[in-house]
């Protein structure tokens, strides 16, 4: 019934076929990664096909409808209890962290430089749709309407989450900082000690590369956003380090880290608008994302910040970066033990 | 009727592409993330054996395209994938039709393999590569699928009248 004669006339034509999608995917992918020529054609894409996601993330929906219809009052006031009493600690908490803010902007103007102002947050829900296989990515159910742009950073209670990688129009896009294509300058909180986080593609780690062996990092080490590069605000506790490996017949040390926010909890982010004039107009100048690297690798062969869309994210020029000035400034949301 | 047998046909092929692609960003744990099959890649090996006529090197990059789009990934990278697996499932679809069950299971490895390992090479290209072998676990669970995915798939196929 299926037309066997048919094979041989269709023959050379599946192959022509094959060869000219295969030839529009590669001029696709070339046009994508290098100039990013396509972000509007993406984000009517992503329009088209959110029906999908939302059918994707309906499960999840109704499983978390259940379990709260299940759970009950019970639970509930449990929660709302547990909550009262935690808000006083906290907000007694934040006016200590008032009061040091103010002194520090105050001691900040004596010094000269630019005070460190609280950067502006909103909160965010995510789509419960998974991801490609080895890569580490949320859709936000927020897009270009509220405001969102390329690279900004994303957080949690915790520390940094990630940024956003594609801006659509009713929903964006975020890799994680464990994502293989991200990375993000860091320092080391007790001594201000600079490095590069780079995502490793699995779960619950990062690693830490150009570090030579004489560099002062220990296990337990927090490290925060340092700032740099000015994609992510300064002083956004990152991760702790787990592990430092020193292999002789390396150039530099093996360090891996666990991201402090809390990656895999798929309720709520915060987006961040870092304060002062510190939000990328798209730029197209060339970045000073090289800055953070350099001490530390003579030699390195690829781009440091290496986040395959939101690189250019770079820092307007006028915005004198706290990090050199000071060697260990506490991370303003010290993450809970 | 020819005009209605037809439609009916493209709608049910449409929606065991759908079906897929939901499949495909439906949110599991995250340590079971490499055993996901490649539900879409299953899916296209079935039609593209079954009705070569129908479902072809097109098909396949229309949907490893919304694939792209769906995760985010670089546009053109899931899309020549999916056509580099139709593109030979049409090729020996003769053949893989006269295949014993198993055998075919060991071809839809070998096919999703292939398609792992060109993504794969692609991410590292653009300097975005995991370094793992893990990479190739969807096409093994999705190798232990294809017997179960081609009954079910067999049965809707005869059951709608889609040719």
């Amino acid at each position: 019934m299926l037309q066997v004669s048919h094979w041989h006339i269709r023959a050379p034509s599946n192959l022509t076929r094959f060869l000219l999608l295969a030839l529009l995917s590669v001029s696709l992918m070339l046009l994508d990664a290098r100039g990013h020529h396509l972000q509007k054609i993406r984000a009517g894409l992503t329009v088209l096909f959110v029906p999908i996601q939302i059918v994707a993330a309906f499960p999840v929906r109704v499983g978390s409808a259940v379990i709260d219809f299940i759970r009950g009052d019970e639970s509930l006031r449990k929660e709302i209890a547990r909550l009262h009493a935690e808000q006083p600690i906290l907000l007694a908490r934040l006016e200590k962290f008032e009061a040091i803010e103010a002194e520090n902007a105050h001691l900040r103007q004596l010094l000269g430089t630019s005070a460190l102002v609280a950067d502006r947050a909103v909160a965010a829900e995510l789509l419960e749709v998974a991801s490609e296989p080895y890569r580490h990515a949320v859709v936000i159910a927020k897009g270009a309407k509220d405001g969102l742009y390329l690279g900004q950073p994303v957080i949690d209670a915790y520390g940094i989450r990630g940024q956003v990688s594609e801006v659509g129009i009713l929903q964006s896009t975020a890799i994680l900082i464990t994502d293989p294509s991200h990375a993000i300058p860091v320092q080391v909180n007790r001594n201000g000690l600079r490095a590069i986080a780079f995502g490793t593609g699995t779960a619950d780690s990062v690693s830490i590369r150009y570090l030579t062996a004489s560099a002062d990092i220990k296990e337990g080490d927090l490290l925060v956003s340092s700032g740099i590069g000015g994609g992510f605000p300064f002083g956004y506790p990152v991760a702790k380090v787990v592990k430092i490996v020193n292999d002789p017949n390396e150039s530099f040390l093996d360090i891996s880290a666990t991201p402090v926010a809390q990656l895999s909890h798929n309720k709520e982010v915060l987006l961040i608008w870092p304060a002062k004039s510190n939000i990328p107009a798209d730029a197209k100048k060339p970045t000073d994302n090289n800055k953070p690297v350099v001490r530390n690798n003579p030699a390195e062969p690829k781009k440091p910040v290496a986040t395959r869309k939101p690189a250019e994210a770079s820092p307007p020029a006028n915005a004198p970066r706290p990090a050199i000035s000071e060697p260990a400034k506490p991370a303003e949301g010290e993450p809970p033990p | 009727m020819k005009l209605g047998h037809n439609t009916r046909s493209r709608v049910i092929i449409a929606s065991s592409f759908l079906v897929a692609l939901v499949l495909s960003i439906l949110p599991w744990p995250v340590w079971t993330e490499q055993f996901r099959p490649d539900w879409v890649a299953l899916v296209l090996i079935y039609w593209c054996i079954a009705l070569p006529t129908r479902v072809g090197v097109g098909t396949a990059w229309s949907v490893g395209l919304i694939l792209d789009v769906l995760y985010g990934s670089m546009l053109g990278e899931n899309a020549l994938a999916k056509s580099l697996i139709a593109f030979l499932a049409v090729r020996f679809h003769l053949q893989l039709r006269m295949f014993p069950r198993w055998q075919q299971a060991v071809v839809v490895l070998l096919l999703i393999a292939a398609n792992n390992l060109l993504v794969l090479w692609i991410k590292h290209l653009a300097g975005q590569a995991p370094a793992t072998w893990g990479y190739l676990t969807p096409s093994i669970v999705s190798m232990l699928l294809w017997p179960w995915l081609f009954v079910i798939l067999r049965d809707i196929r005869r059951h709608g009248n889609v040719s």
